[in-house]
C-alpha cells in the first residue's frame, strides 16, 4: 500500500519535472534524423558522408525564419600529445609539451551562418557552441583543467586538428531547404575511429536556446577488417605467429616464381 | 585504389605501398639490408602512426630477408657459426636496447636523441663505406689487383682467447668481438627501431674482414631471424601488426628483394659498397635537414597510445 503510494508520488514528481523542463521550449520543437546509424568500415572505406535532417515544429507560426540551427558531432574521444618545436643550438627540436585527455578525435561544429553572429560570446561559451568554445582538459601536473582560449596549444591544437580534417568548422553546413526543414552533411574521414558520435542539434532564436535534441551513430568495421581487427587483440600471440609464417611464405613464393 | 588498413585504422592507395615495399625490397636484397632504417621513416612519411609502422616493418622485411636468404643459403654464402654467434649477442644486445628506451622517454628527449643517434651513425656508417669503396675503385681502375686481404694488420681484438675459425668467412678470430658486435647491433636497432643490417654489413666487412657477400649473405640471416622475432613481440605485446599493411608490403617487398639480390650479385663489391654509403648519407641528410630547418608548423600532434 505505501509502496505503491510511493510510486504514485514519484510517477507525479517526474511528470512534474518533465513538464517544468519542457515548458520554456514548449512553443518550439525540434525532431531530427541522420541518414544512416551505422556507418560500415570494409575493405574499400575511404569515409562516409552522412546527412542530418531535422523540422522545426512551430506552435506560434512567429518566428519563422528567424531561426538559427548549430549541429555538433562529436567522435569517440581520445587523449593527444602537442608538442611544440623550439630552436636549441641551431637545431629544431621538441621543446615542450602538452597532453590533451579525452578530448573528441572528431569534431564538427555545422551552422547555418557564422557562430559569432548566433549570441553573445558568453552565451556561446555557456553552451559550447562552436569548436573554440569545447572544452579541451589538458593534464596540467596532476590536475585535469581547460586553460583560456587564445592559450597557444590550445590554439595549435585546433588549428593542426582542422587542418587535419578531423576537425570542422562549417558556418554554411546547415543549409534550409524550408523555413522548417533543414539539413546539414557530415563527412568522416577514413581515418575515423571506431565507435559511437553523437549528433547534437541546438535551436537558437535572439541569443537562446529555444530546443536541443540529440541523436547519434556508429562507425563499425565489419567481415575481413573486423577479424583481423578481432583476433589481433584476442589471439595476438596465434595472430602474431601467422603474420610471422605468412611472410616466410610469401618470401618462399617469391623465390620460387623467380628461379631461373 | 584504396585498401583499408584495420589495424592502422586508415585507408591507404594500395600502389603506393606496393611500390613502396618493392623500391625498399630492391634495395634490401642488393645490400642485404633489411631496409627498415628507409621503410619506417617513408611510412611514417604517407602517414601511418609510427607506432605502427615501427611493428609492421619487420614483417616486410622477414618476407623480403627469407627470399634473400633462401637464395644465398643455397650458395652456401651464409657463415651459420658465425651468424648465430651474432644473433646471440643481438638477442642480449635488443633487450639492453628496450630497457635504455623507456629510460630515454621518461627523460622526454627520446626523439632528440633518436635523430643526432641516427645522424652519427649514418654519417659515420655511409662516409666510411663510401670513402673506402672510392679508394678501391680507383685502385681497380688503375689496375693494381684489390687487397682483399692485409697481411700483418692485425687489430687488437686479434690477441682475445677464446677464437675461432669461421669457414665461410675465412676468418680466424676470437667470439668475444663477435659477440660484441651482435650486443651493439641488437641495442641500436632496438633504440632506432632499425633492423641493423646497415650497421652489421659494415661492421663485418671492416672490423673482422669478412668477405663482402658473406657479410651481405650472414646479416640477411640474421635480419630474418630478428625480424620474424620482432614481428611475433610487437603483435603479442602492442597489437600494433597491421597484417593487410604488412602482406601489401610484403609483395612488393618479395618480388624486389628478388632483382635486388641478382642485381646485387651482378654488380662488383665496391660498387656495391659505394652505392650503399651513398645512399646510408642520403638518409642522414634528410634527418639533418629536418633538424636544421625551421618547420612550416612548430606544433605536432600525435595521439596517446590507447589503454591496454
Amino acid at each position: 500500500m505505501n509502496r505503491a503510494f510511493a510510486k504514485i508520488l514519484a510517477a507525479a514528481a517526474f511528470a512534474g519535472l518533465v513538464l517544468f523542463a519542457a515548458a520554456p521550449a514548449s512553443a518550439q520543437k525540434l525532431v531530427t534524423s541522420v541518414s544512416t546509424h551505422r556507418v560500415l568500415v570494409n575493405s574499400s572505406f575511404t569515409g562516409a558522408e552522412l546527412v542530418v535532417f531535422g523540422t522545426i515544429e512551430d506552435a506560434a507560426n512567429a518566428q519563422i525564419g528567424k531561426y538559427d540551427v548549430v549541429v555538433t558531432v562529436r567522435g569517440p574521444t581520445r587523449s593527444y600529445i602537442t608538442r611544440q618545436k623550439g630552436r636549441v643550438v641551431g637545431l629544431w627540436v621538441n621543446t615542450s609539451s602538452r597532453e590533451f585527455t579525452r578530448v573528441p578525435s572528431y569534431l564538427a561544429v555545422l551552422s547555418n551562418r557564422p557562430i559569432r553572429e548566433l549570441g553573445e560570446p558568453d552565451f556561446l561559451r555557456r553552451n559550447r557552441i562552436g569548436l573554440t568554445n569545447h572544452v579541451f582538459a589538458q593534464q596540467i601536473g596532476s590536475d585535469v583543467a581547460d586553460v583560456t582560449p587564445n592559450d597557444p596549444f590550445r590554439a595549435a591544437f585546433l588549428r593542426v586538428r582542422e587542418a587535419e580534417g578531423a576537425y570542422i568548422s562549417d558556418p554554411s553546413g546547415v543549409t534550409f531547404v524550408t523555413p522548417r526543414l533543414f539539413r546539414a552533411t557530415v563527412q568522416i574521414l577514413g581515418t575515423a575511429l571506431t565507435g559511437d558520435y553523437e549528433v547534437e542539434t541546438l535551436l537558437i532564436s535572439n541569443g537562446t536556446v529555444l530546443a536541443k535534441q540529440q541523436t547519434a551513430f556508429e562507425v563499425v568495421k565489419t567481415g575481413f577488417e573486423a577479424f583481423v581487427a578481432v583476433e589481433s587483440r584476442r589471439h595476438a600471440l596465434y595472430y602474431g605467429i601467422t603474420v610471422a609464417i605468412l611472410a616466410i611464405v610469401a618470401g618462399f613464393i617469391a623465390s620460387l616464381l623467380f628461379r631461373r | 585504389m584504396p585498401i583499408y588498413l584495420p589495424i592502422a585504422d586508415l585507408p591507404i592507395n594500395i600502389f603506393l605501398i606496393l611500390g613502396l615495399g618493392a623500391a625498399v625490397g630492391f634495395i634490401s636484397g642488393m645490400f642485404g639490408v633489411g631496409g627498415g632504417f628507409l621503410m619506417t621513416p617513408l611510412l611514417i612519411l604517407i602517414g601511418i602512426p609510427p607506432a605502427i609502422a615501427v611493428s609492421t616493418v619487420p614483417t616486410h622485411m622477414a618476407a623480403s630477408s627469407f627470399s634473400g636468404t633462401l637464395s644465398y643459403w643455397q650458395k652456401k654464402l651464409v657463415d651459420q657459426s658465425l651468424a648465430f654467434i651474432l644473433l646471440g649477442g643481438s638477442l642480449v644486445g635488443t633487450w639492453l636496447g628496450v630497457w635504455f628506451f623507456s629510460v630515454l622517454r621518461r627523460m622526454g628527449q627520446l626523439d632528440l636523441f633518436i635523430a643526432i643517434a641516427y645522424i652519427v651513425l649514418l654519417s659515420g656508417v655511409g662516409a666510411m663505406l663510401s670513402f673506402e669503396s672510392i679508394r678501391a675503385i680507383i685502385r681497380s681502375w688503375r689496375g693494381t689487383p684489390p687487397v682483399l686481404r692485409r697481411p700483418g694488420t692485425h687489430a687488437w681484438f686479434h690477441g682475445l682467447p677464446l677464437k675461432l675459425r669461421f669457414r665461410q668467412s675465412r676468418i680466424y678470430v676470437s667470439a668475444i668481438p663477435v659477440v660484441v658486435i651482435g650486443l651493439a647491433i641488437g641495442f641500436l636497432g632496438a633504440i632506432l627501431g632499425v633492423g641493423g643490417g646497415f650497421l652489421l654489413v659494415p661492421a663485418l666487412i671492416y672490423l673482422l674482414r669478412v668477405p663482402t657477400t658473406v657479410a651481405v649473405a650472414s646479416s640477411m640471416f640474421i635480419t630474418l631471424m630478428t625480424m620474424l622475432l620482432a614481428t611475433v613481440l610487437q603483435a603479442a605485446q602492442n597489437h600494433t601488426v597491421d597484417a593487410v599493411l604488412g602482406l601489401t608490403l610484403m609483395v612488393g617487398g618479395v618480388i624486389g628483394a628478388q632483382f635486388g639480390s641478382r642485381a646485387g650479385q651482378a654488380i662488383r663489391a665496391e660498387q656495391l659498397r659505394f652505392l650503399l654509403g651513398l645512399l646510408i648519407l642520403g638518409v642522414a641528410a634528410r634527418v639533418a635537414s629536418d633538424l636544421i630547418h625551421a618547420p612550416v608548423e612548430l606544433f605536432s600532434i600525435i595521439p596517446v597510445e590507447r589503454l591496454r
